[in-house]
């Protein structure tokens, strides 16, 4: 048995009366890419964002069921330690409008890691380096992140999210708002990200899930219909409904 | 039918046109007069020297200086206060009936005509308070009277902020004290700098409410507790007393140069933010 990275028993989520997740059993692994596909509104968003508490925000949410963080229940970690564990990557780049430099070192601060000076340039420059920005970016730490091409910007966030070294690294469609070369070199960069990090991808594109991801979960309505290997799932599902949803006969 | 409609397009156009000329000539035609009237007597002994004679001769420095440390001092009070207030409104409530309350006092605050503020501070901080009239009675009248606006500007400023910076910041692990301060704020402080600076020009130009708390001593004021007399009021003394138009008006000028500088920063701020958010 492959370690689980993030584990979900019987996991329902209510907006108010609406049922948004239905006994959700879930595994990522660790070192892994995992992939969510699913049609719009089937709940694949907001089962990631229950991984880093990212709900909490909404009124109304109730969550019934168990959540675990490497074998941590995911309640008893302090919220704070919890999010800086589980990192995330928005739909939308989503650069502060300050300085590339101020983005990178953002969450050191508000994580309280006092550094010297040398060290915090070590981190930004070893985070760049990672996401393949800081030959671009080396001489213009000072500019102001929005003036970046929007992959630039979402190769930022995701260098933004690693000086805090997250175990897990959620990402919500990290690709929508790309074109398809940027896409491809974000795939890209997950893949080479996998080595050290544990993946989970909501994706609305099913050859992005086919082309990155280990495992995959296909949700409807809610509900995990069917989870395995990306492999199996994409040539022999086993669920009907997966089938239909794959060779794009709804969805 | 199509040629009333063109017709109706051009003559609307027009109109329009017009209109926004009329707006802009009269101020410039205000800036006009004022500067023609002014310049013989604006030089920069006007500016350093103090004034003899009730203002018929000398200059103006203790009236620069107490407009200075008057709005400055009101700033120190007000600022803090609007500020924090809209960061209540936005950040930490939703809302709720003591939020339209708060609105709504706010509101009706920025309507009170600035003769009410003056009146009620010389009851409160002159006299019941003892302060004498003061440049901290000033201050604290005009503190009440820029809330306001302080408030509103910083209100927008902050709302316009993205909502997605504020999720990312959490989903890094920042509290919501730390959001606002290290993301929301720094990103609408441009925007809060212009309703502050647009305070700055209303302060400047305040003549009741200050003439009632500050006085209008002619000494240069020292300690918080002097008083003292600002552009605006020597302007309105010398003017209304007869003393010297020719001073009055160099004073005037003097004042309508520094708050249309301001506007213009301003306003050059608030384009130069505009155009970082889009």
């Amino acid at each position: 048995m492959i370690d689980c990275a993030i584990r979900t028993q019987n996991l329902n989520l209510f907006y108010g009366k609406f049922h948004a997740l239905k006994d959700v059993d879930f595994c990522v692994y660790k070192n892994k890419i995992t992939a969510l596909i699913g049609p719009s509104g089937c709940g694949k968003s907001t089962l990631l964002r229950c991984f880093n508490r990212m709900n909490d925000i909404y009124e109304e949410v109730k969550i019934t069921g168990e959540i675990k963080i490497f074998d941590q229940e995911i309640n008893n970690i302090d919220i704070i330690e919890l999010r800086k564990r589980v990192g995330m990557v928005f739909q939308r780049p989503n650069p502060f409008p300050f300085s590339v430099y101020d983005n990178m070192v953002y969450g050191l601060r508000i994580h309280g890691i006092k550094l010297k000076k040398s060290e915090e340039e070590e981190i930004v420059k070893s985070c760049l380096s990672s996401v393949l920005l800081w030959d671009d970016l080396k001489d213009k730490l000072h500019i102001s992140a929005l003036e970046l091409s929007e992959e630039m910007k979402q190769r930022l966030c995701i260098a933004r999210l690693l000086t805090i070294k997250p175990e897990i690294i959620l990402l919500d469609e990290p690709c929508s708002a790309l074109d398809p070369i940027a896409t491809m070199r974000i795939e890209e960069l997950m893949i080479e990200l996998k080595k050290d990090y544990t993946i989970l991808i909501v994706t609305h594109n099913m050859q992005q899930a086919a082309r990155v991801s280990d495992y995959t979960g296909f949700m409807l309505l809610g509900e995990l219909i069917e989870f395995g290997e990306t492999s199996q799932i994409f040539t022999s599902p086993k669920e009907i409904k997966t089938e239909e949803y794959i060779t794009g006969r709804f969805g | 039918m199509r040629i009333d409609q063109r017709f109706t397009d051009k003559f609307v156009k027009l109109t329009l046109n017009l209109q926004a000329i009329f707006t802009v000539g009269i101020l410039m035609i205000i800036v006009f007069i004022i500067f023609i009237k002014g310049i013989r007597h604006f030089n920069l002994e006007f500016l350093l020297t103090f004034p003899e004679d009730m203002g018929r001769h000398g200059g103006i420095f203790p009236s620069i200086v107490g407009t200075i440390l008057l709005v400055l001092l009101s700033l120190v009070f007000a600022t803090p206060l609007g500020v924090g207030t809209a960061i209540f409104l936005t950040e930490y409530t939703k809302e709720t009936k003591l939020t339209k309350i708060i609105r709504f006092g706010v509101e009706s605050l920025a309507g009170i005509p600035s003769i009410i503020y003056g009146l009620f501070g010389f009851i409160f901080f002159v006299i019941k308070l003892k302060m004498g009239w003061s440049l901290l009675a000033g201050a604290l009248t005009l503190t009440i009277m820029i809330l306001p606006t302080i408030i509103r500007t910083s209100e927008e400023a902050i709302k316009s902020v993205p909502k997605n910076f504020r999720m990312v910041s959490y989903s890094l692990g920042a509290t919501r004290w730390e959001t606002t301060t290290k993301v929301v704020i720094p990103s609408a402080a441009p925007g809060i700098l212009t309703g502050i600076m647009l305070s700055v020009g209303r302060a400047m130009g305040e003549t009741a409410a200050v003439i009632f708390t500050m006085g209008s001593s002619l000494r240069l004021p020292t300690s918080l507790f002097d008083s003292g007399r600002t552009m605006a009021v020597h302007f309105y003394i010398l003017a209304r007393e007869g003393i010297s138009m020719e001073k009055a008006y160099a004073t005037a000028l003097v004042l309508v140069l520094s708050i249309l500088c301001i506007n213009v920063l301003a306003y050059y701020y608030m384009h130069k933010v505009m155009s970082r958010y889009s």
